[in-house]
């Protein structure tokens, strides 16, 4: 098993001080910190590399974009993927972006179904409902069971022969839970749909790899996989890459340009217009090789393990409730305390130097059916302890005492 | 007292609790206030008769400090000319975002300064000045809006 206080010691950022008090950070869902293995990376391309990619004869320019193509690389071989299969984007939303503007609107027809779950975080929504509006399509969306998984019979009834494409979330941003994607994507294969998963959360978190599971798109971010802000992934299918036309233009991703004509690059450059976010690919090839180094697995089993104690001792919590399941989970935990707002639970926690989520973390849809405003989401990583669960519940119980409930009773 | 003490003191606790003038007035002029980043609404419903409100009542959910700020200004703003509504929504926006002529606005807005702990905390204004916003936005002639903190 991992050791958190060891992890914790390549973090600068956990050692300062919030509020007086040591930070303890529970907002990894919402981003990750970043180790000094990435920091390092990025100083050292732009202390000793720093050019423009794919353009320049000088050393420079061929340091930059070597290490621009290595990181590409790095994140392949995480996921299983090859080299030409991975888009760098701006983030988990572009690469969603990405495959509603360029693969849905070349390949979806008016009438045409696109599957979609209760769940979903707002990024994985909005583009779809634009697209379904530009091109008349029909959105369904699968529910969740009353422990708060993926609904699989709701899904068997859902997916019929008009769906075109699954657009589902490997792991709840909210309720935590982890999806069947094997099952999923073979019976959506089997209708002959494809299938787009939103792995913001789960490719930080979870061993994945794309050939195994079939996937045909895999969107996640940088950011929350202790890599810096600016750059997400694209993973897709090759075939359908090449198929599908390019989603902004510039420089960069074309072949040979004329006035009024041009013709455009080989995937995966043909999806990166402009000069692309350098810097951070580098950093996103740091972290894909500090996660490599842990190990996914291990870090799977870590996050479940710290997971499986923080429910234990919140449960503890008169009035708490977690929304979310036991088993078959992530890091990502919400709860509501009866009586007390999320929000005021935030700025109590907060001034204990804890930081958490309050609010509808993006899933406003799925906080409506559930008849809740908002809630509170702690989410755990690789750097996060017992210590760090200890103090989350001594907050709350402070925050229970701020409000005048009592120590014991709900 | 602790900035937390002070922010959650007993009155505001008493507002959350047990809100004033809580639930629908019928026959009213009625906008929703919406804070996007916490998914907080709020409605508030007015009766002005002869430029004075004469009723107002709010119904929503959200956290301690928009609830007991909504509570507090139903009861202070009742039987207000509109003019008078206005400046007091003004004085109390100089306290809760601790701008100049603060201090001197506190001695001015009653029960309100029991909310002036919020100055503490710049991301919980907003909570402090949605049910405000939202019934200005009736008092300004645009009733039925969609207020947004955003």
């Amino acid at each position: 098993m991992l050791n958190p206080a060891e992890i914790r010691k390549d973090f600068p950022i956990l050692e300062r001080q919030v509020h007086e008090k040591q930070l303890v950070y529970l907002d990894s869902a919402a981003t990750s910190q970043k180790p000094q293995a990435v920091l390092d990376a990025l100083d050292a391309y732009y202390e000793k590399h720093n050019a423009n990619v794919h353009r320049g004869v000088h050393q420079l320019a061929a340091e930059a974009t070597e290490a621009y193509e290595g990181a590409r690389g790095k994140v392949a071989k995480f996921i299983g993927a090859d080299v030409s299969q991975i888009v760098f984007t701006k983030n988990a939303t572009e690469a969603i972006n990405l495959v509603a503007r360029s693969w849905g609107t070349a390949n979806l027809e008016p009438g045409d179904e696109v599957l979609l779950t209760v769940m979903e975080h707002h990024s994985n929504l909005v583009p779809w409902q634009q697209l379904a509006e530009a091109k008349g399509l029909v959105l369904k969306h699968v529910g969740i069971t009353e422990d708060y998984e993926l609904d699989m019979d709701s899904f068997a009834k859902e997916l019929t022969s008009k769906t075109k494409l699954v657009a589902i979330t490997h792991m709840s941003n909210t309720l935590g839970c982890i999806v069947p994607l094997r099952e999923v994507v073979q019976a959506a294969h089997a209708v002959g749909a494809k299938v787009m998963v939103d792995g913001a959360q789960s490719v930080p978190h979870l061993p994945i790899n794309v050939k195994d599971l079939d996937l045909d798109f895999l969107a996640f971010s940088s950011h929350k996989m202790v890599g810096p802000t600016g750059i997400g992934v694209l993973y897709g299918k090759k075939e359908l890459l090449e198929a599908m036309p390019p989603f902004l233009g510039g420089g960069e991703m074309i072949a040979q340009v004329g006035l009024s004509k041009s013709t455009y690059a080989p995937v995966p450059h043909k999806f990166e217009a402009g000069t692309p976010p350098i810097a951070e690919a580098i950093g996103l090839g740091a972290a894909v090789d500090y996660l490599s180094a842990l190990g996914m697995e291990n870090v799977a089993a870590l996050e479940a393990s710290l997971a499986e104690k923080a429910i234990v001792a919140l449960e503890k919590i008169p009035g708490l409730k977690i929304v979310g399941p036991r088993k078959n989970r992530g890091g990502a935990i919400s709860f509501v305390i009866e009586g007390i707002h999320p929000h005021d639970i935030s700025t109590i926690l907060d001034r204990e130097g804890v930081a958490i989520r309050a609010g509808h973390h993006c899933t406003m849809p799925l906080h409506d059916l559930l008849g809740i405003a908002a809630s509170t989401r702690a989410s755990f990583y690789i750097y996060n302890t017992e210590e760090d669960i200890d103090r989350l519940v001594t907050g709350l119980l402070k925050a229970r005492e701020v409000f005048g409930l009592a120590k014991s009773s709900g | 007292m602790s900035e937390l003490d002070e922010l959650y003191q007993e009155v505001i606790l008493d507002h959350n609790r047990n809100p004033r003038n809580f639930g629908r007035l019928e026959d009213a002029q009625e906008s929703e206030g919406f804070n996007p980043l916490c998914g907080d609404r709020i409605s508030v419903f007015v009766k002005v008769e002869e430029n004075r409100v004469v009723d107002v009542r709010f119904e929503g959910r959200g956290c301690a400090i928009s609830q007991a700020s909504a509570s507090v200004m139903t009861t202070m703003t009742k039987g207000k000319t509109v003019e008078e509504v206005q400046k007091l929504f003004n004085l109390f926006q100089q306290v809760v975002t601790d701008s100049e002529g603060g201090e001197e606005a506190m001695e001015e807005i009653g029960e309100l300064a029991a909310l002036a702990g919020v100055r503490e905390f710049p991301t919980r204004v907003k909570c402090a000045t949605l049910a405000w916003h939202t019934l200005g936005s009736i008092l300004e002639g645009q009733a039925g809006t969609a207020v947004s903190t955003e």
